[in-house]
C-alpha cells in the first residue's frame, strides 16, 4: 500500500506493509521504522482527545479513526499556521473559544430535566479536534471568523438551563460570528462526533433576534429598491 | 514572582488552579499537549458521590467500598476525606456547567460499577471524563489561567526546597526555567509502559513521577496496576465498566458466561486472562441492550467497536482483552499532598500516591480524586506558600541545556528505540501483568537494565530543533525507562498477592505486606524499604 503525504507543502511517498489500518497506526509506523522526522499530533487513540485530525484526499478525519487507503493523500488542517509536516498550531484557532466567551457567565441553581441535558447532548461530545474550523469555507475570506467549533459551544452554554446571562454571549458572537456564517454546513459533513454546527448557528441567530438582533446582511442589502422599501 | 507552577493539564491539574486562583494565587499551567487532549478526557463511566438519587446510598458505604477495594494498603483517613468531600465535587461541577445525565426526577443521573455497593457513579453518557474536562478548561478561559505547552525536563530542586521547573519549549527547541514559590505536579500515570497493551494514551509516560524521582523525592506502591478487563482485543481501546454495570454478560468462545461480571476489576482480568490462556477468546455482550438502549448509554463504545474493531455490538460480540489501564503507585505524599522528601512540591491525581486506591482502584474514583484532591491542593498550596521568594542557582538548567545538546551532537541513533518501546511493551505486559512471576519479572529487569546500560547508542534521528516529537519521544522514552525499572523491582520485592498485585507462587494477602513499597535514589542508585500500614 502507498500513501501520500504533504510535508511542508512538498508531497512524499511512503511504502507500507499493511492490507488494512487505520492512518495513526500508519503514521506511527513511518516514524518508528521509515523516517523519524515525520511530525504529527496525537494521543488517544480512540478518537477523544482530538489531537490528530488531518485532511485526507480533501476531507477532514481523524487519524486514528481513519482506515487508510492506497493512493490517499494526507494533509494538514487548513487556517492553522502550519508548524511541521501535519503539526499545526491551535492556538490562534482556539482563542475563539475566548472570543465567543463560551462559558457559563452567571451560573444559576434550577432544576434541570433529563429532556433539557439531550437538548445539547451532542453539542457537548465536541472533542475540539478543530475539523470543522479546517472545513469551513468562510475563514479562507475572513481569518477573524469566530469558527463554527467556538459557536456550537456558544450555543450549548446558552442553551443550558443554569445560565442566567444568555445575552452576554449573544453579544460577543454578532461581530465575525453567527451571522458571517454561510449555511453550508462542510462543518457538519466533517465532525467526528457526528454534530451539527450549522444548525447550531441557526439556532442561536433565532436567539439572538429575541435580543434584538437582526442579519446585518440582509439589512445592507436594497433588493434593487435603491436602499430601503 | 509566580506563587505555584502547575505540571500537568489534566482534570487534576486544571482543577487545583481554577482553586488556587480562588484563593487569589498566581498560577501558571503547563503542559506538554493541549489540555483538552489529557488522559482525561478518556474516561467513560462516571465519577463517584453518595448522593443516592437511583439507590440507597450513604457516605460510610462508599468510604467501606473504597476501603475494601484496597486490599488495606489505603489511609482511611484520605479515603473518608475524600468520600465525604464527593458531594460538593459534584455540585461544585454542576455550577461549573457539567452537563451529567438526569434521572426522570430530574437529579444527577448514576450508574452501577463493579466492586460498588450502591449505583453510585455520575455520569454524562460514556463520555463523563471528556465532559468534565472541557467544562473545567473553559472555566480555565473564563478565569483567564494562563496555560502554556513545554516539556517536563526536571524539577528545579536545592537542598531539598523545589523552586520550580526546567522545560524544553518543542516549538523554538529552547530550554526554559519556570521559577514559582510552589510547584503542583498533576501529570499522570506511567500506563504507557504497557505500550500497545493499555487503554492509556501515548503520553501517559509518568514525566513527573520520573521528575521526583529524579530530583531526589520519593514514590510508593508502582507495582500496583490495574488491568481493565475489557478493552478491544486489537487495539487496546477502553470499553467502559458501565457496559457490564448496566447489564453486559463476558463469554467464551462457547458463549458461557464464566465469572460474576460485576467483581473488582482485578478478579475479573484475571478470569478473563485464565480463560485465555486455556485458549479461549473472550467477549463482552451487550447484544441483549437493543439498538436504542445501547446507543443512549453507551454512544461511544457503539462507535470505537464499530471503528476498531470492525464489529456492530448491536448484532455481534465484542472481542476483548484485559490491558493496563491505571496506575496505582506514583509520587509519594503525605496527607496535605507534599511530597515526601521535596519541600514546596506536591502532586495530585494519577502521578501521585494519596493512599486513597491502594491495591486497586474502585470504578468511579479516579474521576473523584482528581475533582476532589485538585481543588484542596490548589487551596493547601495557596495558603502555605513560602514567605519569601525562591534565589536559584541555574544549575539544574546549565545541567538539562547540556544533556539536550548532547542529544543533537553526541548520540548515534544506532540502535532504535521505538522498536525497543514497542518489545519492552509487551515485556511489561507479559511478566508485570496480571499474573506475575519472579523469574519473569527479573527478565524484564535485565532487560530494562541492558537497554539503560545501551542509552548512549540511542538518542534522536531527527536533529530539527524545532517542533522536534522524535526528541520528546526520546525523552518520554528515558521515563519509560525509569519508572519500568521500578515497577518491576517493586513487584519483585512484593512476594505475595494483593489487589491487582497476583504472583501464582504466592497467592494469598500477607500481613508482613501489609506495607508500602517505598524507592527512591540516592546518587543514582535504587534503594527501597517497605513502610508498615498503620491502623488508625
Amino acid at each position: 500500500m502507498k500513501i501520500t503525504i504533504r510535508r511542508n507543502q512538498k508531497p512524499v511517498e511512503y511504502k507500507l506493509p499493511f492490507k488494512s489500518t487505520t492512518l495513526l497506526k500508519a503514521l506511527y509506523h513511518i516514524k518508528s521504522y521509515q523516517d523519524a522526522t515525520l511530525t504529527f499530533d496525537s494521543n488517544c487513540r480512540s478518537g477523544v482527545c482530538g489531537a490528530c485530525a488531518v485532511r485526507v484526499n480533501g476531507k477532514e478525519v481523524l487519524a486514528c479513526a481513519y482506515p487508510i487507503e492506497s493512493g490517499d493523500i494526507i494533509e494538514p488542517l487548513r487556517y492553522h499556521p502550519l508548524q511541521r509536516d501535519l503539526k499545526v498550531d491551535k492556538t490562534q484557532a482556539i482563542k475563539t473559544l475566548k472570543t465567543s466567551t463560551a462559558w457559563l457567565h452567571q451560573s444559576q441553581e434550577t432544576t434541570i430535566s433529563s429532556e433539557q441535558v439531550k437538548l445539547t447532548e451532542k453539542q457537548s461530545d465536541c472533542i475540539l479536534c478543530h475539523s470543522c474550523y479546517s472545513a469551513c469555507p468562510v475563514l479562507e475570506v475572513n481569518p477573524n471568523f469566530i469558527g463554527p467549533f467556538a459557536l456550537t459551544r456558544a450555543y450549548r452554554y446558552t442553551s443550558d438551563p443554569r445560565e442566567a446571562d444568555i445575552k452576554t454571549t449573544i453579544d460577543n458572537i454578532q461581530t465575525n460570528g453567527i451571522w458571517d456564517c454561510t449555511l453550508c454546513g462542510e462543518c457538519t459533513e466533517v465532525c467526528p462526533q457526528g454534530i451539527d454546527p450549522k444548525m447550531d448557528i441557526t439556532m442561536l441567530r433565532s436567539t439572538a433576534s429575541q435580543f434584538g438582533y437582526s442579519d446585518p446582511n440582509f439589512q445592507a442589502m436594497d433588493f434593487g429598491f435603491g436602499g430601503g422599501f | 514572582m509566580l506563587d505555584i507552577l502547575i505540571i500537568g493539564t489534566g482534570g487534576a491539574g486544571l482543577s487545583a488552579a481554577l482553586s488556587a486562583k480562588e484563593q487569589g494565587s498566581t498560577v501558571l499551567v503547563v503542559g506538554k499537549s493541549h489540555p483538552t487532549t489529557s488522559q482525561t478526557a478518556m474516561a467513560q463511566g462516571g465519577i463517584n458521590a453518595a448522593l443516592g438519587n437511583v439507590t440507597p446510598d450513604s457516605i460510610q458505604s462508599h468510604i467501606a467500598d473504597t476501603i475494601q477495594s484496597a486490599h488495606g494498603l489505603c489511609d482511611e483517613n484520605m479515603v473518608k476525606q475524600m468520600c465525604e468531600d464527593a458531594t460538593h465535587s459534584i455540585k461544585w461541577l454542576e455550577e461549573l456547567g457539567v452537563p451529567f445525565d438526569r434521572t426522570p426526577n430530574a437529579t444527577v443521573a448514576q450508574r452501577q460499577l463493579g466492586g460498588a455497593s450502591s449505583k453510585r457513579a455520575c455520569y454524562a453518557q460514556d463520555y463523563t471524563g471528556l465532559k468534565i474536562l472541557h467544562t473545567l478548561y473553559d472555566n480555565c478561559l473564563k478565569e483567564a489561567i494562563e496555560i502554556k505547552e513545554l516539556f517536563l525536563l526536571n524539577l528545579v530542586v536545592e537542598d531539598g526546597v523545589t523552586k520550580g521547573a526546567v522545560f524544553l519549549d518543542t516549538s523554538t527547541g529552547e530550554i526554559k526555567q519556570i521559577i514559582a514559590k510552589s510547584v503542583i505536579i498533576a501529570t499522570g500515570g506511567y500506563g504507557a509502559i504497557y505500550k500497545n497493551y493499555t487503554t492509556n494514551a501515548d503520553a501517559s509516560t509518568g514525566d513527573g513521577i520520573a521528575s521526583v524521582l529524579r530530583a531526589g523525592g520519593r514514590v510508593s506502591d508502582m507495582e500496583f496496576v490495574q488491568f481493565h478487563p475489557t478493552a478491544l482485543r486489537h487495539s487496546s481501546i477502553l470499553i467502559s465498566e458501565s457496559a457490564r454495570g448496566e447489564g453486559g454478560y463476558l463469554v467464551n468462545s462457547k458463549e458461557e458466561r464464566f465469572v460474576d461480571e460485576l467483581l473488582p476489576r482485578d478478579v475479573v482480568a484475571r478470569a478473563i486472562a485464565s480463560q485465555i490462556s486455556q485458549g479461549e477468546d473472550v467477549f463482552l455482550d451487550v447484544r441483549h441492550f437493543g439498538e436504542e438502549k445501547l446507543l443512549s448509554l453507551m454512544p461511544q463504545e457503539v462507535h470505537l467497536a464499530k471503528t476498531h474493531e470492525g464489529i456492530d455490538p448491536v448484532t455481534e460480540l465484542i472481542p476483548i482483552k484485559p490491558v493496563a489501564h491505571y496506575t496505582m503507585g506514583g509520587i509519594d505524599v503525605n496527607r496535605t499532598l507534599e511530597v515526601n522528601g521535596l519541600k514546596n512540591c506536591y502532586a495530585v491525581g494519577e502521578c501521585s500516591n494519596a493512599k486513597i486506591h491502594g491495591a486497586n482502584r474502585l470504578g468511579g474514583n479516579s474521576l473523584l480524586e482528581i475533582i476532589s484532591l485538585g481543588r484542596q491542593v490548589g487551596k493547601i498550596a495557596s495558603q502555605n506558600l513560602p514567605k519569601e521568594e525562591p534565589k536559584i542557582r541555574d544549575t539544574q538548567l546549565q545541567k538539562d541545556k547540556e544533556f539536550i545538546e548532547s542529544l543533537f551532537e553526541e548520540y548515534p541513533f544506532e540502535q532504535n528505540f521505538y522498536q525497543l518501546e514497542n518489545n519492552l511493551g509487551e515485556k511489561f505486559y507479559k511478566y508485570a501483568g496480571i499474573t506475575r512471576d519472579n523469574n519473569q519479572l527479573n527478565n524484564l529487569l535485565n532487560k530494562i537494565r541492558v537497554i539503560k546500560a545501551d542509552i548512549d547508542n540511542m538518542g534522536i534521528k531527527d536533529k530539527s530543533r524545532v517542533h522536534n516529537t522524535n526528541l520528546v519521544d526520546f525523552l518520554q522514552f528515558l521515563n519509560i525507562l525509569d519508572i519500568g525499572e521500578i515497577v518491576a523491582e517493586s513487584a519483585i520485592i512484593r512476594d505475595e498477592s494483593r489487589g491487582a498485585h497476583y504472583k501464582e507462587a504466592f497467592p494469598k494477602e500477607e500481613s508482613g505486606y501489609l506495607a508500602h513499597s517505598l524507592f527512591w535514589l540516592e546518587e543514582g542508585a535504587i534503594q527501597n524499604r517497605f513502610e508498615k500500614v498503620v491502623k488508625q
